[in-house]
């Protein structure tokens, strides 16, 4: 007993260190399992309350750009309302269903970042806006990820910038879907796996959300095929996709309630059982 | 002893609000960006033990996590950095550090770069190796590590030299 005390008071700097370490470790590990990264996070109201001191001043020197988006979105909508009864209902891609399936709520973007391996969103809206996790996170031009975390008043998403995300997307001008991932390099490019060998796959094609998940409507844009080739196994596509999107500068971002969504993984889980 | 403990605190709030509020998105090249607030460890008071070196670097690396949602990367990152701690000082100003008298505004600038560099490497390379957390993508570590430690280098000098002549 006498030893084992001695070894520990000769030893504490390194013990220490091991306790540390394998603290921070097991940290680390916990954030990459998803849904398990509830302790460290920056949905907080301390880091929210900084971030959101910050972004009070800084958003002045956004208010150019923000107001070119909103033109910019506005214009496709009015492009969209006055288009309706010359396109048709055959192919009609609305992303705002008027049914009200669809719930729209705006927030601010706190905290953004792109250049690590797991990017992550802080947003100014929380469970006491109505926000839940599983929701989805998009802007005019594009999605923007999922929301992974919440607490009173703000909300943490994973960026599709995350080695994580698997989104559900497919082709808009074929059903073929796959799954959304990112491999950590450029900000500006993800890529769709899982493509069946049959599509039509051509570079500058459109790829949007696929109705598939029921975090995204169907339809969303994310980008166009920048470049594409077979998988090792050859019978699936890997495609390059550039965004539409800029994911360096998002200002503002329209958070998805899905209303539909409890019912729908409700019988998911009915027939899967 | 009570002006070391609030001069280390202030120096904590200060460094984590810039390291998070600017540094981190300065994003160079598109993700380069330094880590300025391990200044916090490098300045660390020498005489004091290394048990409450490590438990403050803990916490840095922690404070840091949680702003930038990065797990417990940067709290790894600096424990070990932390505990080398004094194998590098010794290595990099020799006799000076066995009198404990380093004073590191008026160090030799080149026994201040070197321990900087050092210190700084060893906190990137385990930094950027739990970051991305694949060993196949060993070349993306040591390129992250590379730059972001160029960067975090000469910032790091240049803050202690600046700052710390004023407070003589």
């Amino acid at each position: 007993m006498q030893q084992i005390i001695n070894f520990v008071i000769r030893n504490k700097t390194f013990l220490l260190f091991l306790v540390l370490f394998s603290l921070s470790l097991i940290l680390t590990i916990q954030s990459h399992s998803y849904h398990r990264s509830k302790f460290i996070n920056s949905a907080n109201s301390i880091t929210g309350g900084i971030y959101g001191s910050i972004n009070s001043f800084s958003q002045y020197f956004r208010l150019r750009d923000d107001n070119h988006r909103l033109l910019d979105e506005n214009r496709l909508l009015r492009d969209k309302l006055y288009n309706r009864s010359t396109r048709g209902d055959s192919v009609v891609v609305d992303s705002f269903n008027t049914d009200g399936t669809y719930k729209f709520i705006t927030a601010s973007v706190y905290k953004n970042s792109y250049s690590a391996t797991n990017n992550y969103l802080t947003i100014n809206k929380g469970e006491s806006d109505g926000i839940q996790e599983d929701f989805g996170v998009l802007t005019s031009k594009g999605i923007v990820g999922i929301i992974d975390n919440t607490s009173d008043s703000y909300a943490r998403v994973m960026s599709i910038l995350n080695s994580k995300s698997r989104i559900n997307a497919q082709l808009k001008n074929s059903n073929h879907i796959g799954s959304l991932i990112w491999d950590g390099k450029s900000p500006h490019k993800v890529q769709l796996v899982d493509v069946s060998k049959f599509a039509p796959v051509n570079v500058g094609d459109t790829i949007i959300t696929g109705g598939q998940s029921s975090i995204f409507p169907k339809g969303i844009l994310i980008g166009e095929i920048a470049s594409y080739e077979s998988d090792v196994s050859g019978d699936t596509y890997n495609i390059e996709i550039d965004l539409f999107n800029d994911m360096t500068d998002l200002g503002y971002v329209y958070i998805v309630k899905n209303r539909d969504k409890e019912e729908i993984e409700l019988l998911d889980k009915t027939t899967n059982e | 002893m009570n002006n070391i403990l609030s001069t280390s605190v202030i120096r904590f709030i200060i460094l984590v609000l810039v390291q998070v509020l600017i540094c981190s998105n300065i994003n160079f090249l598109g993700y380069i960006n330094p880590y300025i607030y391990i200044i916090f460890i490098l300045l660390f008071p020498l005489k004091n033990n290394r048990l409450l070196l490590l438990i403050s670097s803990f916490l840095i690396g922690l404070t840091i996590d949680v702003f930038l949602d990065s797990g417990g990367v940067h709290a790894a990152a600096c424990v070990t950095a932390a505990y080398a701690r004094p194998v590098i000082l010794k290595y990099a100003f020799g006799m000076l550090y066995e009198h404990q008298n380093i004073r590191f505004g008026n160090a030799e600038l080149g026994s201040l770069i070197g321990y900087v560099s050092i210190f700084t490497i060893i906190h990137h390379i385990v930094l950027f190796s739990l970051e991305v957390f694949n060993i196949f993508n060993i070349l993306v570590i040591l390129q992250k590590a590379l730059f972001s430690s160029i960067f975090t280098i000469i910032l790091s000098v240049l803050i202690i030299i600046i700052f710390s002549r004023n407070s003589k």
